[in-house]
């Protein structure tokens, strides 16, 4: 089990060391996400705060969230559970990426900032993400392995391709000029393929999602990160 | 209701410089995008607003789409009493916004 | 699109000479200039208009205008114009300034709709009119997302 969990980890880091979409952004970006009175970011960090107090407060307590977001997504009884899920239960069901969910989920998010992501492993399920992330898909025919394995630093149009770390999310996206969800930039990735969209919250995507915290193990939680 | 943040130095020797900032949220929709059904999305974003210090307005601005989404100000005035930045600001469909950061002096 | 083509050109229509002085950022017959300055001369100099060559995003770019001037009451900066060169809408924001201000100098995000110059036009308290002008390169994203 031990040596699968190694290899599995050599194999979703071959080109070393997992860097952040940080390191592949602009000089801008950096001083943005950098600053917690310009990051656009930080305004659905203090909704949430608001929204903490008065919908999750009667049972959880703020400093309890700490640590919170460097352990989703998890797999509990089978199912992969995200950060999104995890807020969903329980309480209102807010839906992806309504104010109240982002608002939320960049809340308990930022509460780990700084504190490194996914730190546990789930070497079965991870599988199936792994599957689909060097899946081709699309008119384009292309796996997200192409750009983000084989090819980052490089040029795509004129972007730096990174290596699509998640650590980042809830994401301030300048395209989106919005916050946005891990689910929202999978869908965004995958309509550039001219692919069928899963829907937010499918199973797909939170297989993909596991996996990609698995390749970003040991990466500092950015949320809310800036990204272009 | 729009949210902001404001940040000012935490205290400031009267007479000083100080650097005020303010990122508000918004959308400034510039009217020209289209959502996911393919429709139009109106044109709203603030076009006013206005800073006062102690009752006296120290910064004033026209926007318009022009401005980036969640706009984000940065100006300057000078340190008098510690007192409260009254921030005001009025949207296309004409949606009030209010914010206030107190300033401290020395 | 058409416009947009006439204004660029008209932006870029040389100034009559004699009459008024030779501004290299911003044309007299320019409509939009003429409604701020009613036909006085804008000189360029005094202010700094300071955006980054080439922005990632045309949605979000940060941009910061700075105007030389003591600030007093004898002499200070009333307001700064912001012009674009080819967003649909032209007037991109006025600040507005006096002596409280200290520092003529506001930073702020705005939109680029590609490639362009942005003209900065500051008004003196003195009634003169100064500019700068800076070129942006503009990128786009390279798989737009529908949203």
């Amino acid at each position: 089990m031990r040596l699968f969990a190694v290899l599995l980890f050599a194999a979703a880091n071959a080109f070393g060391q997992p860097r952040s979409g940080l390191d592949y952004a602009s000089e801008e970006i950096r001083r943005l996400q950098a600053s917690d009175a310009e990051n656009p970011g930080m305004l659905w960090v203090d909704r949430g705060a608001a929204l903490f107090a008065q919908h999750c407060a009667s049972c959880h307590r703020p400093a309890a969230m700490k640590g919170v977001a460097t352990r989703y997504p998890r797999v509990v009884d089978g199912k992969v559970v995200n950060l999104e899920a995890k807020v969903q239960h329980n309480g209102p069901r807010f839906a992806y990426e309504s104010q109240e969910l982002l608002s939320l989920t960049a809340y308990v998010a930022h509460q780990s900032r700084g504190l490194p992501f996914a730190q546990e492993v789930f070497p079965k399920q991870v599988e199936n993400g792994k599957r689909e992330y060097y899946r081709r898909r699309g008119q384009m025919n292309l796996s997200c392995a192409h750009c983000h394995e084989a090819n980052p630093g490089k040029k795509l149009g004129s972007e730096n391709l990174s290596q699509g770390q998640p650590n980042g999310y809830p994401t301030y996206r300048l395209e989106w000029q919005t916050l946005g969800s891990l689910h929202r930039r999978l869908r965004a990735c995958m309509y550039g393929l001219h692919a069928e969209l899963p829907a937010h919250g499918s199973d797909l995507l939170l297989d993909l999602e596991l996996f990609l915290a698995a390749r970003a193990r040991g990466l500092p939680v950015e949320a809310p990160a800036v990204r272009r | 209701m729009a949210l902001a943040r404001i940040q000012v130095p935490k205290e400031a020797k009267r007479g000083e410089l100080v650097e005020v900032r303010i990122v508000i949220q918004h959308p400034m929709e510039t009217g020209f995008r289209r959502d996911a059904d393919g429709k139009r999305v109106a044109r709203n974003a603030i076009h006013s607003l206005a800073c006062r210090y102690n009752g006296a307005e120290v910064f004033r601005a026209t926007l318009s789409t022009g401005i980036a989404a969640n706009p984000f100000l940065r100006f300057f005035l000078r340190a008098g009493e510690s007192g409260d930045l009254d921030f005001w600001w009025l949207d296309d469909d004409e949606n009030e916004g209010t914010a206030r950061a107190r300033l401290v002096v020395a | 699109m058409k416009r947009r083509g006439f204004l660029a050109v008209s932006l870029l229509m040389v100034p009559l000479r004699g009459k008024t002085q030779a501004n290299a950022h911003v044309s007299t017959t320019d409509p939009l200039v003429v409604a701020i300055t009613k036909g006085k001369d804008v000189i360029p100099g005094k202010v700094k208009l300071e955006l980054p060559a080439l922005a990632v995003n045309g949605h979000s770019v940060a941009m910061t205008v700075k105007v030389d001037s003591p600030m007093t009451g004898a002499e200070h900066v009333r307001a700064v114009h912001l012009i674009s060169e080819k967003n649909p809408v032209r007037e991109m924001a006025t600040f507005y300034l006096g002596p409280h201000s200290g520092r003529a100098e506001v930073g702020s995000r705005i939109r680029l709709n590609g490639t362009q110059r942005m003209t900065a036009i500051a008004e003196l308290s003195d009634g003169t009119f100064w500019s700068d002008q800076v070129a942006v390169e503009v990128r786009e994203a390279a798989c737009t997302d529908g949203g």
